[in-house]
């Protein structure tokens, strides 16, 4: 490929519009994608990306509108298409029950690959993507982030003009997910032109261009500096703050002129409505505001029209917890409400999860930070009481999950991590539901299911069916079942997900608000930014804790002459190089 | 370039076919349902269920005692149809027929021997539970065969003049009734049905629900390859599969074979193809294996089993079933089967089979592939 396929117009949208039997899932979307660039496709879950994605590939075909892809249009030509793309779906697109080498040899036959290119081929992608040594090895063995390697390669076997990944990125560890941005920018070089689907506003900041998709609707198009200029000056780090910093933070975002505040460690980072310098009279003294490097998600935030207030309702009719709840006289307010000693979890002769020990206080979020199939949810499940430890020991409110699981259970409230309520029955019935299993009932569960309908809004959509909803709701729904008994822990296993920020910023009110009442919360989460919301982490990695502190304890002990400022996703990487590096010491 | 076009088509195919076979034998579900699953079956059907009546426990009456009844009662006793229980009162069993301990009562009534002096047919009375009437048509049938015997032999023995008219029926090609002996290639007809209808549905369901069908459409694959791609090493492995029940029912059990094994393969052939096109039918509208599965066993398994005349006559079904059963393919086939194994080759039958199931097949490929057009919503 030349040079002039650079900055080529590959694909072109004209008015694109795709309906689904309840929903608009694309809306009239116009834009283009150029050859030697990175174009992220960005989005919550439920955009529109995917739909999108199927039709540039001619698998789908637009109700309104067209699509130009390659010089073809996609109704007329999608063999036209189909010749010279390359395509990843979400889940890579391979045969977990052939070998690496057999995945290729199939695709590369697909694409129609002579014989005499294939040698080098092979070897360069093999090379490319560090899996020679796996060659041998059936696809459904590698890890994620190998699969998805090897989903690349099959898509790249016939040097495509357009490489279209649909969400590279999601259940990748953050090192493979590095290492294939690096792929893909080298691709570009080529004048290839990449399309990177993804809901992590993060990685926008990282594309060439970016196409900003949310409920069908295309926001932006453009460079994402241009979004960011949006907001520029306008964002703050606000920092020293005294006090307990979620109740400043409630306070800042009550205040007119502050549209967008998110924890960030122990300081909170704030949007304003305008570049006046935010007044700071609720962070308490020696606080002190410095400007920020605005954000992609800064920036879709106000386009949305800014962010959530700070005040929960739910928090607000909650008791606060004391810790006097069991009757002990003697102020065990100290002692943890939640204990991991020592927890391991061996299935067969896989060990998910070892020798991992935490406590954590009254009113403090713990996060369990790491990529997925690195143990967090099995650790999660042990201190829930849904699954057995092999060794060790956890204690929820003081109880032993082995010897008095139902009485821990009692007290702690579960959000899973798929929508797990039950689909075909309304809001109101999963309420019901989850109130009478928890042991509600008569004015008591009446008052409860009226209060959260109510702060949740859930009065329009009460009777239909929950599986229906839109994402945001369902996960307002199941925030809302955990927490119907007032429970004084809550296990939210990756609670946001995918969702849209306004809805995560919605959810994380609450959860900041029901802390200050002295709630105790543990979170697992991939999503590195989140981790910053917690007051302590621990890192998992491959079923060890390898880190455990605060956010900006953990940045700070990476920080370096290269790298003044890490983000969290940083400090994750270098520690996790930095305990395979003392593992290989040690062997 | 139009050389180049087919050459890359061809190789398109081999590597779907290939892919395919590696995936087939890689599966532990294939080995299970291609070859353990028929072996079952074999096996219950060989062994386990047998329709004909061996042992099966009757009272025998003796309402009077003379050397002649006393030598039919051993002729009854020494039947490997019968095991029998002696009393001189048909009282003493009347309860044990209500209880079905027993399955009937064989009198041999007080005047036998007079009767049979005189040169009358000699009657003997048969009481049956009419609650089963296999069971009972059974009795009856082996009882008339045992007495018919017993005369024949008393007739060498005696070289009397008197000569008795006895009902006798032959069975043809079966002389000995074996039911195994038919329902042995019926079992074939329903193991091509598990691996053509069945393990197809699934194999094309899975390949949506793993999203792979995705990948694969967004190659420059068309969607007959794809379809034939898919159906190609399934017709190989029906035809395995029959090939093991039949070498099976042959050699251990002992299934004559009178036919040729051209027609067998041929109307094996011709069965797999509406066999293959359902599967491909049910899994492209579903694209769920779960759904794909219990399809495939409703409206092609149990059919094949209900309605061909494998287990139950069809002439002895009500006029609207008799009518259904016309669309069931293995209706066609088993019958034809049979007559490989039991009666030889007889190919004008097997032409009018093999050219209904091809064209329930063309059907069945018809609506497939127009649900499975390289588009995904």
């Amino acid at each position: 490929m030349t040079n002039e396929a650079k900055g080529r117009e590959l694909v072109r949208l004209s008015g694109v519009t795709k309906r689904f039997e309840h929903t608009l899932a694309l809306d009239a979307v116009s834009g283009s994608l150029f050859g030697g660039e990175i174009t992220g496709l960005v989005g919550p879950d439920g955009a529109g990306k995917t739909t999108l994605i199927r039709l540039m590939t001619g698998l789908m075909l637009p109700d309104d509108g067209a699509l130009e892809v390659l010089g073809f249009d996609s109704a007329k030509n999608p063999a036209g298409i189909q010749a010279s793309i390359g395509y990843m779906p979400q889940r890579f697109g391979l045969y977990e029950d052939l070998s690496v080498q057999e995945n290729l040899d199939l695709y590369a036959d697909l694409r129609g690959l002579p014989q005499g290119e294939r040698p080098d081929v092979f070897e360069e992608l093999l090379a490319f993507t560090d899996l020679k040594r796996f060659t041998g090895r059936l696809a459904g063995k590698l890890s994620g982030g190998m699969k998805q390697k090897l989903g690349l390669a099959c898509a790249l076997l016939k040097k495509p003009c357009l490489l279209l990944l649909d969400e590279p990125g999601v259940g990748v560890d953050p090192i493979s997910r590095r290492e294939l941005w690096k792929m893909v920018e080298n691709l570009t070089e080529e004048g290839i032109g990449v399309l990177w689907s993804t809901a992590y506003l993060d990685e926008a900041e990282a594309c060439d261009k970016v196409l900003l998709l949310n409920g069908g609707k295309l926001l932006f198009s453009g460079k994402p500096a241009e979004m960011t200029a949006r907001v520029e000056n306008r964002v703050f780090r606000v920092s020293g703050i005294r006090g307990r910093k979620r109740q400043v933070l409630a306070r800042l975002l009550d205040e007119d002129g502050i549209i967008d505040g998110v924890i960030q460690g122990e300081a909170i980072r704030i949007v304003t409505g305008n570049d006046t310098r935010p007044a700071l009279a609720q962070a308490g003294e020696g606080a002190s505001a410095v400007p920020a490097t605005p954000r992609f998600e800064d920036a879709f935030i106000d386009m949305l029209g800014g962010g959530p207030g700070g005040r929960s309702r739910l928090a607000e009719a909650q008791a606060p917890f004391t810790g006097k709840d069991k009757g002990d006289e003697k102020g065990e307010d100290e002692r943890p409400v939640i204990e991991a000693r020592g927890l391991t979890k061996r299935f067969g002769d896989f060990t998910a999860a070892e020798n991992i020990s935490f406590d954590i206080r009254r009113g403090e979020i713990f996060g369990l930070l790491g990529p997925n199939g690195a143990g967090k949810s099995t650790t999660f499940k042990m201190l829930c009481g849904l699954l057995k430890p092999t060794a060790g020991e956890g204690r929820v409110a003081g109880f032993d999950l082995r010897r008095d699981a139902a009485s821990a259970r009692n007290r702690l409230g579960y959000m899973a991590q798929k929508f797990s309520l039950y689909g075909d029955l309304s809001i109101a019935q999963n309420l019901d539901f989850f109130a009478g299993v928890y042991g509600l009932s008569g004015e008591k569960k009446r008052e409860r299911m009226t209060l959260v309908s109510d702060i949740f809004d859930f009065g329009r959509h009460a009777g239909q069916s929950s599986k229906d909803l839109p994402l945001g709701l369902k996960q307002r729904l199941a925030l809302a079942c955990a927490v119907m008994h007032e429970p004084q822990a809550l296990f939210l296993d990756e609670p946001t997900s995918g969702v849209d920020p306004i809805t995560r910023r919605e959810f994380w009110t609450h959860i900041n608000a029901l802390v200050e009442k002295g709630v105790t919360v543990l979170v697992t989460t991939h999503f590195m930014e989140e981790a910053e919301y917690c007051d302590r982490i621990s890192l998992i990695y491959r079923g060890r804790s390898i880190a455990l502190g605060s956010p900006d304890e953990l940045k700070a002990e990476v920080a370096s002459a290269d790298m003044p400022d890490p983000t969290m996703e940083d400090a994750f990487i270098a520690l996790v190089e930095r305990s395979e590096g003392q593992a290989k010491d040690a062997a | 370039m139009s050389g180049s076009r087919t050459s890359g088509r061809t190789r398109r195919f081999l590597a779907l076919v290939r892919k395919e076979s590696l995936q087939a034998i890689r599966d532990p579900s294939t080995v299970l349902i291609a070859f353990v699953l028929p072996l079952i079956l074999l096996f219950l059907f060989g062994y386990g269920v047998s329709l004909d009546t061996t042992r099966t426990r009757v009272g025998l009456v003796l309402e009077e005692t003379t050397p002649l009844t006393e030598n039919l009662a051993a002729s009854f006793q020494a039947s490997r149809y019968f095991s029998v229980t002696s009393s001189r009162d048909r009282r003493d069993f009347e309860e044990d027929l209500v209880n079905g301990d027993i399955r009937g009562i064989l009198v041999i009534p007080a005047n036998f021997t007079a009767d049979f002096a005189a040169g009358h047919q000699p009657r003997i009375q048969v009481i049956v539970d009419g609650s089963e009437p296999n069971t009972a048509s059974f009795v009856q049938n082996y009882a008339r065969g045992t007495v018919a015997n017993w005369e024949r032999q008393r007739q060498a023995l005696v070289a009397s003049a008197l000569p008795s008219i006895s009902v006798e029926q032959r069975f043809w090609f079966n002389p000995e009734l074996t039911s195994r002996y038919f329902l042995v290639p019926g079992s074939i007809a329903i193991v091509m049905t598990l691996v053509g209808t069945l393990l197809t549905s699934l194999v094309v369901a899975r390949e949506w629900e793993r999203g792979t069908m995705e990948a694969m459409m967004a190659t420059p694959v068309t969607a007959i390859e794809l379809l034939v791609g898919k159906i190609f090493p399934y017709f190989v492995l029906g035809l395995a599969a029959m090939t093991l029940c039949v070498l099976l029912a042959v050699l251990l059990f002992g299934v004559p074979f009178r036919g040729s094994v051209l027609a067998l393969y041929a109307l094996s052939a011709a069965f797999l193809v509406p066999a293959l096109g359902q599967g491909l039918l049910i899994s492209a509208a579903t694209r769920n294996q779960f759904l794909a599965s219990q399809l495939a066993l409703i409206s092609a398994f149990l059919p094949a089993f209900l309605l061909s005349g494998f287990l139950f006559e069809i002439d002895s079904m009500p006029t609207a079933i008799q009518w259904i059963t016309y669309l069931v393919p293995a209706r066609y086939l088993i019958p034809s089967l049979q007559t490989v194994f039991l009666a030889g080759d007889i190919w004008p039958m097997f032409l009018q089979s093999i050219a209904i199931m091809l064209l329930i097949g063309a059907v069945f490929f018809a609506a497939a592939a127009r649900n499975t057009r390289k588009r995904i919503g």
